[in-house]
């Protein structure tokens, strides 16, 4: 046979006994779904409710069973923290603020250092560094309300009466997001003012409000890093007699990363 | 000469297509949404526009959330994967235009201090067969770039925000870049003597140094969206390029990419030189190619075999920085992917070796070592063995019941890191010992204390392999987690000590030997060139699958932690789909080399003047075919 083919033959025949292998010896990894945030009616929930919340966060989104599990030992298990707590905030090594079982959790949570437990330490820290992420914020994020759920979960996950209060409120501020989603973005800067109501504050885009500034020639006043910051944080810097406080802050939440480039554009041009 | 001209047609077209895609840049960093880089400017800037703007704070914008409508549908085509192909491919390619330079620029310098012209010649070969591949990395380049920016133009609008200095950087050094190969390869033999030759040397240790900087230079990019720093958690960027460039896991991945990259530059030339050593048709250009294919396998092995450390260290970084992704990685959803990855390394060490042994068929004294090839061979398949046994096994209930757990009572304490430290440290000694046998297979050591040589060689050997299994097994085993891991540095150290001492003694010790016989180039049987090219394959499928596993534990982020990624693609892929695209991306790569191996083949052959009226057609001289 020609050499070539004996070649290109013998490659293809590696490279198929390799994902041969990877397709069919090894065990599938699912695919991951993005983690989403939950949407709950808080005014609505029990406290059992509650609890399963946190159980669900605490295995899934917060990704804790990474290391508090029985099997890696990455870190300590959390079963039984209730009953430790009494000689944890006594110990002379713990650095934190917290005078309940509650406070505690959370404070493991919100700064991970404030107590670690001997030999769960970063090396080389003799046990004054951990090596847990801040829970609330980087890539696991949880919010408050999250946060919450997580520290009624490892009460009674310990036996310990559950003393956190459903926080009381407005729902995961991204169920909000989630229905939002489904609308298509505004394409032009009039679209915007009209899909965000700016046009109820503002003069702009025919528009005739009078409670903000008018912005019918702000693009010769201020320059786009400006007008990008006013709409992400509205109280950075306050328009002269107006007072501050008045403009919505979640515009950046609630904009499309492209709605947001589209209307300082069109600020930016409004001279 | 066609070839030539087709040669510097396509290295214009890819400069051109990439200038193009550079040009995109400026129209994203024009925008108000990116401003400019420095504070300074920036109040240069807004003082223009605005008498009152100097007393404002300037400040860079977070990264944006992106929501899925950002992210632009162009004809259905599935973004991730025809970004992830390009990404893919311009990484082969590039990895081997980078490394080819580096080794020639070594074989050139060996070439000089030695007057053998043996070594020009194969240096030159080794660059030649590299420059039509630069043409189309800077293709494949500009596809990529071009691809980024229609499909995640959010994403690339806030990387060209903080990177946009480095990126116009990245463009002029890629024309320095391509100034100093033309010239390198194109000025070779008209500065083959004398000062000329120094001067030839100078410009390819700035080819080497341009390139490197190049590939550091998008390593930062590429890291930044693993471990970014620089800016703060909502994605602010503090005003220091600095502090963005040199983020946590850059110079780890520096390392890692740059000898990675000679070991699979290696190989692909050493499969290039199988495919040569097959098709000769003379003695001549067997004897050549066999000894270009032994020299890649050596830069290939040589590279492989600290790759493992270097791979370690960035490992261990990747935990420094983030614990959560650490265990995604090697405990997490990406865990079983090592275990292919511990297939393919085996078989990466196995053809290594096998090579190494049937190259000991081209000495005549090689019957004195032949007989411990079984032993090597059983050693490495154990190794091999410890490092492919897995940690947790899946099993049916039923098989869980039997078992009594997810670990198997013999096996299951292989499966941690302690046990697969000592099999790698030690599968890296036999190699090293297998090329050992085999420098020593023609040769006789003529000085008066090689029996002592042997003898201390031989106690080196026995006493790191005894350090590497009392250190795995005394740590891994019978102290606390932290040693566990720390443990793995004196292991590391032993294997180093070994290569080292062995290799000095080695030198001293057959200083002035006496050959056994004349080394017969040209004779290793025709079975051990499958070996080179199972290396190219399997280092290429390698690459792939880690490149996926880098890349795919930033999870659903574009900039990890910082920058969420909101696409529909933005979920982690099963094990399946990962190895089916890696292996379409190979076979593309493959069929891409393919060709430019004839390209290279085809400059080098030359149509038979017409024969003279009455002369025998049939048996024509020597001199037809490829050379």
């Amino acid at each position: 046979m020609n050499i070539f083919f004996k070649v290109i033959i013998f490659s293809l025949l590696t490279m198929g006994i390799y994902t041969l292998f990877a397709t069919n010896y090894i065990p599938p990894m699912n695919s991951a779904p993005v983690p989403a945030e939950e949407t709950i009616d808080l005014a609505q929930m029990t406290i059992q409710q509650f609890i399963a919340l946190g159980d669900k966060i605490f295995h899934g989104k917060g990704t804790c069973t990474l290391c508090h599990n029985p099997v890696v030992k990455r870190a300590p298990l959390l079963d039984g923290v209730a009953g430790r707590i009494g000689e944890r905030l006594k110990d002379t090594r713990y650095k934190g603020g917290a005078k309940d079982l509650a406070g505690y959790i959370e404070e493991s949570m919100r700064k991970p250092s404030a107590y670690v437990v001997a030999g769960y330490g970063v090396t080389g820290s003799n046990d004054t560094v951990s090596p847990m992420p801040v829970i609330s914020e980087g890539a696991i994020g949880l919010n408050d309300v999250e946060i919450k759920a997580v520290i009624a979960y490892l009460q009674n996950l310990g036996g310990a009466e559950v003393t956190v209060e459903i926080p009381k409120g407005p729902p995961m501020a991204e169920g909000k997001d989630s229905a939002q989603a489904a609308t298509l973005p505004a394409k032009t800067g009039a679209e915007i003012v009209k899909k965000f109501g700016c046009g109820l504050c503002h003069k702009i885009a025919g528009e005739q409000g009078a409670i903000g500034p008018d912005l019918t020639k702000i693009g010769a006043k201020k320059n786009a890093d400006y007008l990008r910051r006013a709409v992400f944080d509205p109280n950075a810097d306050i328009a002269p007699g107006f007072p501050p406080g008045m403009m919505p802050q979640d515009f950046k939440d609630k904009m499309t990363a492209g709605e947001l480039q589209v209307i300082v554009d069109y600020l930016a041009k409004s001279k | 000469m066609v070839s030539c001209l087709m040669k510097k047609r396509t290295a214009g077209k890819a400069v051109f297509l990439f200038v193009l895609s550079v040009m995109f840049f400026p129209a994203f960093l024009n925008t108000g949404f990116s401003a400019s880089f420095s504070p300074a400017a920036a109040y240069a800037g807004t003082d223009a526009v605005s008498p009152v703007a100097h007393e404002e704070t300037y400040t860079h914008p977070p990264a944006p959330k992106l929501k899925a409508q950002d992210y632009p549908i162009v004809m259905g085509i599935n973004s991730r994967v025809f970004v992830w192909m390009a990404a893919q491919l311009h990484l082969w390619f590039a990895a081997f235009v980078l490394a080819v330079p580096i080794f020639v620029f070594i074989i050139e310098a060996v070439g000089m201090a030695t007057k053998d012209e043996r070594y020009d010649k194969m240096a030159y070969e080794f660059i030649k067969v590299s420059l039509t591949a630069y043409s189309v990395t800077a293709l494949i380049g500009g596809l990529l770039a071009f691809s980024l920016f229609v499909f995640y133009p959010d994403l690339m609008r806030y990387m060209t925000r903080l990177f946009g200095q480095t990126m116009l950087l990245y463009a002029l050094l890629f024309f320095a870049e391509s100034a100093t190969l033309y010239i390198y390869y194109y000025g070779w033999h008209a500065m083959e003597r004398g000062f000329s030759k120094w001067a030839h040397l100078t410009i390819g240790l700035l080819l080497n140094a341009v390139g490197t900087t190049l590939m550091f230079l998008a390593n930062a990019w590429v890291t930044f969206m693993m471990s970014p720093s620089g800016v703060d958690a909502g994605g602010v960027f503090d005003g220091n390029i600095w502090h963005v460039i040199h983020n946590h896991l850059w110079n780890p991945i520096n390392l890692h990419r740059f000898v990675a990259n000679i070991a699979f530059g290696g190989s692909i030339v050493g499969a290039y030189a199988a495919y040569r050593f097959l098709s000769a048709r003379s003695d001549s250009d067997r004897a050549h190619y066999d000894w270009m294919g032994y020299t890649a396998n050596l830069i290939a092995i040589s590279a492989l075999l600290p790759l493992p450390f270097a791979g370690y260290w960035l490992t261990a970084e990747i935990y420094a920085y983030s614990q959560q992704m650490g265990i995604t990685l090697m405990g997490g959803a990406f865990a079983w992917l090592f275990i292919t990855q511990a297939v393919i390394i085996g078989a990466l060490f196995l053809s290594a070796n096998y090579y190494l042994w049937c190259g000991m068929e081209r000495s005549p004294g090689a019957y004195r070592y032949t007989k411990y090839i079984k032993y090597i061979a059983a050693v490495i398949v154990v190794c091999f063995l410890v490092w492919f046994t897995p940690h947790t096994l899946i099993l049916k209930p039923w098989e869980l019941k039997a078992l009594g757990g997810q670990y198997h009572p013999f096996l299951g304490p292989l499966g941690i890191m302690p046990a697969k430290n000592t099999a790698v440290n030690i599968m890296l000694i036999f190699t090293f010992l297998s090329f050992l046998l085999y420098r020593r297979a023609n040769k006789i050591a003529v000085v008066s204390w090689a029996p002592l040589g042997r003898a201390a060689q031989a106690a080196v050997f026995a006493g790191a392999i005894l350090n590497i299994v009392f250190l795995g097994v005394y740590y891994g085993y019978f102290t606390n987690t932290v040693y566990k891991v720390a443990s793995s540095v004196p292991q590391v150290a032993s294997t180093l000590t070994v290569i080292a001492a062995c290799m000095v003694i080695d030198f001293f010790m057959f200083k002035g030997a006496k050959d056994v016989g004349e080394l017969r180039w040209g004779g290793i049987p025709q079975r051990s060139q499958y070996a080179l090219f199972l290396l190219a394959v399997s280092f290429t499928w390698l690459m792939g699958l880690m490149g996926f596993i880098r890349s795919s534990i930033r999870q659903h982020w574009h900039v990890y932690s910082v920058m969420r990624d909101a696409s529909v693609n933005a979920y982690t892929l099963t094990i399946a789909s990962a190895a089916k695209t890696v292996s379409a991306a190979a076979i593309i790569f493959m069929a891409m080399v393919i060709f430019i191996f004839w390209l290279s083949a085809l400059s080098s052959k030359k149509q038979d003047k017409p024969l003279p009226l009455g002369s025998d057609a049939k048996n024509p001289k020597e001199g037809g075919g490829i050379r």
